[in-house]
């Protein structure tokens, strides 16, 4: 280090010192953890801690992949995941694009009020509420189908709706709000664009075609990349709300296993394992999907 | 052809706006669908007579919920860590997000990197937990404050918003001898105040929303936040209301669906009250956050 630079740094020692704090926060609670996860290659014992423990290598890692349980909740989890992709995310895309036809303006608003709401309900409230309108005997869904002749179902005590429930539940809460940044990308498209396309006689359909979506799509791939950076990671409280002994074969997932797994029977190890495979298969998977999305679509993360 | 063309059009845009008004009907059919059970009586409820307005109107269910003085304590627990974790998160995200704004500090691209990638590599569950355990923050309303200190995309977000106050202006303020921290706090905080309603909105919603951070750190019943009440009062028992479980006679007289769903109603009031102040802050907020870099 040059002598220039150690002068620098000196006459800005200040700013060094106010960032600190924060550099502490991120090593103690975010790089100790990862440095942490060191558990998943011991047999970790809550009294000999991480020096005490005893080291059994890729064990756990092997014990991962031999557990029939192991392949369920990868299962859960993949299904659920790959639903939320197909449904959760084309859904605030097509939102948007009805919501930007509307011309009455107070209409609009009317909607998007509306829509955004269920994004500030808490994912207890939001079960609570799913929990209510499923009632085989109380709720207004069975209601609905006793009008048709279909006997009340029991939606959350039986295994086969579970992932449907998970999905269709967050896909409540977050298509109204998730509209926003393809509005936000939607508003600020050039309107010449439009009476040019006029002009050469494309009709609306033609338009959305060649001019809207493609002014969205670098939105569309920076969220879609996002999303599968994601995979894995769906979620603990919005899986754990809607969990109860009669639905969780199909219902839980990675999260909620850890969880149960780990913090409450003290597989230490074992969970962190799972852990460490669900960030690793993460990165991956983001990493793969932006070189993926470079090469074809010219969008990219980094 | 015109004329036809715009025949076309208004039929779409009369198809359009109802798919939407459909949209929005389903968005708040299950609201009125809860508000009518919480101000119906436990027999109409039970014979399912009650689906969008309340049948034999009765306060009964909201009298129990108000009676009941264990949800006030979390509520109590719940407002202590929005208000105070919020400011704790100001705070913190400011006092890093100001240097990493600053082209004077070395290695900001290196420490932004090492932010990034704990967006991207989360830490695991267990090894977080461990640190917490060891820091003897278990158990303590701390572990619902420190742990979630500084998310990384807000720190982003206020990075950018700093980044756009003139270097000039920082310039002058030492020259005029003010310190790095009397900039930060007098001259940088008073210019991002719309940046910081809208983060502190942010924090605010995830400290009120708090749920799985308090059911890994905290057992003491007399620290619940209101969530985990929550989950006790209108979600556990839900299963046992099945005909099958033991439970269920002893749940068939006591009949809680009523008092479940007029506790959704209180527990949502007070965010629907102030949400049509929030949402103009939180659209401004995410945008920020996401048309920046």
């Amino acid at each position: 280090m040059t002598s220039r630079k150690l002068a620098l740094i000196w006459k800005h020692k200040a700013l060094y010192l106010i960032a600190l704090p924060g550099i502490a926060y991120f090593i103690i609670f975010k790089y100790i953890p990862i440095m942490g996860s060191v558990i998943a290659f011991q047999d970790y014992n809550i009294f000999q801690g991480i020096t005490g423990s005893a080291w059994v290598g890729l064990e756990q890692f092997e014990r991962m992949f031999q557990y029939p349980e192991f392949l369920r909740i990868l299962k859960n989890t993949l299904l659920i995941n790959l639903y939320d992709i197909v449904f959760g995310f084309s859904a605030p895309i097509i939102l948007a694009l009805m919501l930007n036809e509307v011309r009455k303006m107070l209409a609009k608003r009317i909607i998007q009020t509306i829509v955004y709401m269920p994004h500030f309900l808490s994912w207890v409230i939001i079960s609570g509420i799913f929990i209510g309108i499923l009632s085989p005997s109380t709720g207004m869904v069975n209601h609905f189908l006793n009008l048709f002749g279909i006997d009340s179902i029991y939606f959350l005590g039986e295994d086969s709706f579970i992932r449907t429930i998970i999905v269709g539940s967050g896909m409540w809460r977050e298509t109204g709000w998730s509209t926003i940044i393809y509005l936000a990308a939607l508003a600020g498209i050039n309107p010449q664009l439009y009476e040019a396309a006029d002009i050469d006689g494309a009709n609306r359909w033609q338009q959305t075609w060649k001019i809207t979506i493609p002014t969205l799509m670098p939105t569309i791939m920076m969220l879609f990349l996002l999303q599968i950076g994601n995979f894995l990671d769906f979620g603990f409280e919005r899986v754990d709300v809607f969990l109860n002994p009669f639905n969780r074969v199909n219902g839980e997932i990675f999260d909620t296993y850890i969880y149960e797994a780990g913090l409450l029977q003290n597989q230490y190890s074992y969970t962190t394992a799972i852990g460490i495979f669900k960030s690793v298969v993460g990165l991956i998977l983001l990493v793969g999907a932006n070189f993926v999305s470079r090469k074809t679509t010219g969008n990219s993360l980094y | 052809m015109a004329i036809k063309e715009s025949r076309a059009r208004k039929a779409f845009l009369r198809t359009n706006m109802f798919i939407l008004v459909l949209v929005s009907i389903i968005m708040i059919l299950p609201f009125i669908h809860v508000l009518a059970q919480s101000f119906s009586s436990s027999g109409a409820i039970d014979q399912g007579k009650v689906s969008f307005l309340p049948v034999e109107f009765t306060l009964d269910n909201y009298n129990f919920v108000f009676q009941d003085g264990s949800i006030w304590r979390s509520f109590g627990v719940t407002i202590f860590i929005t208000v105070f974790g919020t400011l704790f998160n100001l705070i913190a995200t400011a006092s890093l997000a100001y240097p990493l704004s600053r082209k004077e500090l070395l290695g900001r691209k290196f420490l932004l990197f090492m932010v990034l990638f704990t967006m991207i590599f989360s830490a695991p569950l267990i090894p977080t937990f461990l640190v917490v355990q060891n820091l003897g923050l278990l158990n303590t309303i701390w572990a619902l404050i420190f742990p979630t200190a500084i998310s990384a995309f807000n720190l982003f977000v206020m990075r950018s918003f700093f980044m756009q106050i003139p270097q000039e202006l920082i310039e002058s303020s030492r020259m005029d001898g003010l310190g790095e921290l009397r900039i930060l706090f007098q001259i940088v905080l008073p210019l991002s105040k719309p940046a910081m309603a809208t983060l502190g909105i942010f924090y605010a919603v995830f400290h009120w929303n708090t749920y799985f951070n308090a059911l890994m750190f905290i057992e003491d019943r007399s620290l619940y936040p209101l969530q985990i009440k929550l989950r006790e009062m209108i979600v556990d028992e839900n299963f046992t209301s099945d005909p099958t479980s033991d439970f269920y006679t002893t749940m068939l007289s006591s009949s809680p669906e009523g008092i479940k769903m007029a506790t959704i109603i209180v527990a949502t009031v007070p965010i629907l009250l102030i949400y049509p102040f929030l949402q103009r802050h939180f659209i401004k907020g995410f945008m920020l956050g996401s048309l920046k870099d």
